[in-house]
């Protein structure tokens, strides 16, 4: 006490020395993010210098009767859909055949976290291989299945399953690590009362486990949607939005914009509105997140 | 829960050999592929059986691309070398800078903090591109882009926010008590923090710390908006190296093992911290 009471302006200027760095890592989030407010309501294409302006919101306006910005929507949804339904099936499924604590089980989670480990645009390139026409080991095995022409992300028709296929390699395994320590988590009691008195096992799956599980399915759930609606670094890799436009989701279509068409106005009015998609999704995901934390804080 | 009767415990073997196959064969296959010519990766059928060579690594740690077409120069140690500067660099500055805040934010209860605090928080989860299409622009005129100090700045909005969420968590546990009886002991505050705050906390400094390195190793969008070949972290430098070398499927499943391996290791050697970060803190399994 001694120290800070002698000194009163240090004991109150404190917090706001030590949370300095932090504040200058705000500010230098929200200019970038203020000008991009500004840079979407303008008409701003480096190859036309000459006619930038401000137009209010007449990019925005163009995305409504633009047919690749629908289509953006549609695939970046699908892609999101698909991904973290197959990411919380799989995930469930494994953290319940691992949910005892035997030394097996426990090896296996740690070897199961890998995927998650490696970056995911080196993780295209690994599947890349391996969908390879020539020797890849996927397609000699779909070969040898009878389906001789399958061209992996090569074609309009299998491209979105085969990056969906890359992103629940990569992404499932933080769902299995999550729910695990969910289901690790949960209170016995429940459980040996149900099984004292016989209780079907779907029963206690559907009524107990499900049910105390559900804060973190929710957070987990929310978490991977927020990762993955702005899926870049897989798509990218893999097929850089193509083949066509099938998999032109919100950030590749935001890039391609960007770069190939130096449209820096459309550009920075996708972004914003993927961002208010993420800004809601968040709002909701660090509620559900606080909420699960002080529970697991009361514990 | 209960006893598993027979088929049920082979039932779950089965499930969990696909599993386990699902996800480890591919970095198996592509381990396998970093030791083969490109002969005896085209050949049909495949075969695990081969003889290893490591002639893919040579090629790539002596920066020589050996094909038909002629030597090709590559810079892919150039780029390893890159991803270890500015993960390192990052996580360092991300920790001088946010461990002190994450105390602030845990121990003073402050409007302005609560504000950073959430600021971060809701901007961890912004698309990446948004921040970064201007800032590339103003980077270009501050003459920032394509520079270590631009990127490793640019790189604490990877770090800080997680360092600073996860580390305030660990501080908030700490009982305010052990603190006070040290002070009243007629320590100073900055005695107080590092000796016994930090010390109390570190295992999710650990954790924390681990977790920023991966996610800053793994980074793949702001290098390649922000850096040229130069400075690009090998996320980037081997899609470049895919396209530049064609077909040297061998190179190409090496550079790969080559740039997985510094996370994988990491990774194995401390699950159990990577375990409680990932999960936000807020599972304490």
């Amino acid at each position: 006490m001694s120290a800070a009471a002698k000194r009163p302006f240090m004991r109150l200027a404190l917090p706001y020395i030590l949370s300095l760095p932090a504040l200058l890592v705000c500010i230098g989030i929200l200019i970038p993010f203020g000008t991009a407010v500004y840079y979407s309501m303008q008409r701003y294409n480096l190859a036309f210098p000459m006619g930038r302006g401000f137009i209010w919101f007449e990019n925005y306006q163009a995305f409504l009767t633009d047919p690749a910005f629908w289509n953006t929507i549609r695939v970046s949804l699908l892609y999101t859909f698909l991904t973290v339904t197959f990411e919380l099936l799989l995930g469930l499924g494994v953290a319940l055949l691992l949910q005892r604590r035997t030394l097996m089980n426990n090896v296996l989670s740690i070897m199961l976290m890998l995927p998650l480990m490696i970056a995911p645009a080196i993780a295209a390139l690994m599947w890349k291989l391996m969908t390879n026409p020539n020797f890849g080991i996927l397609s000699y095995l779909v070969g040898l299945a009878g389906l001789e022409d399958f061209k992996w992300a090569s074609d309009p028709g299998t491209a979105l399953f085969t990056v969906v296929l890359v992103d629940v390699w990569v992404y499932t395994p933080f769902m299995m690590i999550l729910l695990l320590a969910g289901l690790r988590a949960l209170p016995r009691q429940p459980f040996e009362a149900a099984e004292l008195d016989g209780v079907p096992s779907s029963f206690v799956f559907f009524r107990i486990t499900l049910p105390m599980l559900t804060p973190y399915i929710l957070t987990a759930v929310l978490f991977r949607m927020l990762e993955s609606i702005q899926q870049f670094d897989i798509i990218y890799a893999m097929t850089q939005g193509g083949p066509g436009d099938t998999l032109m989701v919100f950030q590749v279509q935001a890039y391609l914009e960007r770069y190939q068409y130096t449209n820096v106005g459309r550009s920075a009015a996708l972004l914003m509105v993927l961002w208010a998609i993420t800004f809601i999704l968040s709002n909701i995901f660090v509620k559900q997140w606080l909420r699960l934390r002080e529970r697991a804080r009361g514990v | 829960m209960g006893s598993d009767s027979g088929w049920k415990r082979v039932l779950r073997g089965v499930l969990l050999t696909i599993v386990a196959l699902f996800f480890l064969f591919p970095i198996f296959w592509v381990f396998l592929m970093s030791f083969q010519t490109n002969e005896t990766i085209l050949r049909i059928p495949p075969s695990i059986v081969f003889e290893p060579t490591l002639q893919n690594y040579v090629a790539l740690i002596s920066g020589k691309l050996v094909s038909n077409a002629g030597v090709l120069e590559i810079a892919f140690m150039k780029n390893l070398g890159n991803s270890l500067i500015l993960s390192v660099v990052s996580v360092a500055l991300s920790l001088l800078l946010g461990v002190p805040a994450a105390y602030a934010f845990a121990r003073f209860k402050f409007r302005l903090g609560e504000d950073i605090a959430f600021t971060l928080l809701s901007f961890r989860f912004a698309p990446p591109l948004l921040v970064l299409l201007p800032l590339a622009l103003y980077f270009q005129s501050m003459g920032l882009i394509d520079t270590y100090f631009g990127l490793i700045w640019v790189y604490q909005l990877i770090t800080l926010p997680l360092i600073l969420w996860i580390v305030r968590g660990y501080f908030e546990d700490i009982s305010e008590d052990i603190e006070y009886a040290y002070r009243v002991d007629g320590n100073s505050w900055l005695r107080t923090f590092l000796k016994i705050s930090v010390p109390l906390a570190r295992p999710g400094i650990a954790a924390a710390m681990l977790l920023a390195f991966i996610f800053a190793w793994n980074n793949f969008v702001f290098a390649l908006i922000l850096a040229s070949a130069d400075k690009q972290p090998v996320t980037v430098g081997a899609l470049a190296f895919v396209t530049a070398s064609g077909i040297q499927y061998g190179q190409i499943a090496a550079s790969i093992v080559l740039s997985v391996t510094p996370t994988l290791l990491l990774a194995l050697y401390a699950q159990r911290y990577l375990v409680e970060g990932l999960s936000l803190g807020a599972v304490k399994g």
